[in-house]
């Protein structure tokens, strides 16, 4: 349609619109999927495995969850290395912040701070913006626990539970349905990351080489960033499958006593 | 010739600084204050070189005040302490800012607080700290008498020991001191405190001098 405005970042379309940041939105949908869920007591980070190959050395634990500071953790999904581009910024971001006032940035200001970065690449430059949306997770005293996600327009929105990735779309809407907002604590968010992703993972069974996940706490006031080892997610991974048969169980048993009217 | 006194107390900080502003021989105003603050519950005392202090101070508290517009929150004492320190270390080896500093404050986190700063960016948390050649007068007197849980009361009877000491030992008069107390409600300023208020406490007595220790001259 309007592809002579596609070539240059910089310019709007006839329309409004920026071509080049929703084509970034784009190549994001096509990446591996990530999401975030904020419980009372913490915050969980989910995230689908893609570099699985034997080859491959596992030197990292994690190769889409990244510690950004001691009290904010975050996961990407997109261009991998723009990715690593941005996740080397917000750490320089966070750490100059310390050096100035000698605390953890707040959450909300290192998020701000990047995306003013991501939106300068939307508005001059004549560079194309960051292909990677970013779903970031943690804790500051002036609002406890907190989950935002940001996108290559330099938007972002503080999120009770969100999904960045392939099929993120079904993820938001089955989070919509599930998520009890107040009543949900960090094992029912574990519970439920497992359950989302399950559904949205194009694979018949969830192991604990497909997904990646960490938590964020606070204990004996220090925030505490877990990245789960492959037994607590392989532990979970069981416990989803076996709740998963009981449910399935327990649906043929009501259908064998009660026969439905359709029958009639 | 300045002089900047502060200290803590249960659950509060005490701020006081002269009121002088002179050159050399010239006094221009008697009611000078030295104190600004920084934010609801923080409180930063100055002194030095007249252009430093005016400029650095308002920077600080102009820049201070651009954060809590933008994030919605302040800092905290201690941020703010680091805010000063860094942009005193940062213009050090360039163009200096020759500024004593005291920075007060009580968050709801990390309690009341006491911070010395000097014009070579230098920074310790402290109970009790003076700057000015008064402080070497009251600095020994703070290390007898203060305690960690002084009611505002018994401050103020500290303060006034101190500003005894120096009306009795120091070339320079005080006339008035400048008294702030910074608590987790918020700044609060004390009537000025004026020489009357503590010339009784074992100083020179102004009028008639003890004629009992004189001898008589013919018995």
């Amino acid at each position: 349609m309007s592809r002579r405005y596609d070539s240059r970042t910089t310019i709007f379309s006839p329309e409004g619109r920026l071509y080049q940041v929703e084509y970034a939105m784009e190549a994001i949908g096509h990446a591996g999927t990530c999401l975030g869920i904020l419980a009372n007591d913490g915050i969980v980070l989910a995230a689908e495995k893609r570099n699985v190959h034997k080859l491959l050395d596992d030197v990292f634990l994690s190769d889409k969850i990244y510690t950004l500071d001691d009290n904010i953790a975050c996961s990407v999904a997109g261009i991998t290395s723009d990715a690593n581009v941005l996740v080397a910024d917000l750490r320089r971001i966070a750490q100059r912040f310390k050096l100035s006032y000698q605390e953890s940035i707040p959450v909300e200001q290192l998020v701000t701070n990047l995306c003013d970065i991501k939106q300068a690449y939307t508005q001059f430059g004549g560079l194309r913006p960051f292909g990677i949306s970013v779903l970031y997770m943690g804790w500051d005293k002036h609002y406890g626990f907190q989950l935002y996600m940001s996108d290559p327009s330099g938007n972002y929105g503080g999120w009770k539970g969100t999904c960045i990735g392939n099929n993120s779309q079904a993820a938001i809407s089955m989070l919509k349905q599930e998520y009890k907002e107040d009543e949900t604590n960090l094992n029912d968010a574990l519970k439920l990351a497992i359950k989302v992703l399950s559904k949205t993972l194009d694979t018949t069974k969830l192991t604990s080489e497909r997904v990646e996940m960490a938590t964020l706490t606070r204990q004996d006031d220090r925030t505490v960033i877990t990245i789960l080892n492959s037994a607590t997610l392989t532990k979970l991974c069981n416990e989803y499958e076996e709740e998963k048969a009981r449910l399935e169980a327990e649906k043929k048993a009501k259908e064998k006593a009660t026969p439905s009217k359709a029958k009639k | 010739m300045e002089f900047l006194i502060g200290f803590e107390g249960k659950d509060f900080v005490f701020l006081a600084s002269d009121t002088s502003a002179a050159r050399s021989i010239v006094m221009f105003k008697q009611d000078q204050d030295k104190m600004t603050p920084l934010g609801k519950n923080t409180m930063m005392a100055m002194c030095g070189e007249a252009g430093d202090v005016s400029q650095f101070s308002e920077y600080i508290q102009k820049n201070l005040q651009l954060y809590k517009i933008r994030n919605g929150y302040e800092l905290s004492t201690k941020g703010m302490m680091n805010f000063t320190r860094k942009a005193l270390a940062e213009a050090l080896r360039k163009n200096p800012y020759h500024v004593h500093t005291l920075m007060a404050g009580c968050d709801s986190t990390d309690g009341c607080s006491l911070y010395y700063l000097d014009y070579l960016s230098s920074s310790v948390k402290v109970p009790f700290a003076a700057h000015g050649y008064g402080a070497y007068f009251v600095l020994s007197l703070l290390d007898r008498w203060h305690k960690p849980d002084l009611t505002k009361d018994e401050a103020m009877i500290l303060l006034k020991k101190c500003m005894a000491e120096l009306k009795k030992r120091f070339i320079v008069t005080l006339p008035a001191m400048m008294v702030r107390i910074v608590d987790k409600n918020g700044i609060h300023t004390m009537p000025p405190l004026l020489e009357k208020d503590y010339v009784t406490m074992d100083t020179v007595q102004d009028g008639e001098p003890d004629r009992s220790i004189v001898r008589p001259l013919i018995l």
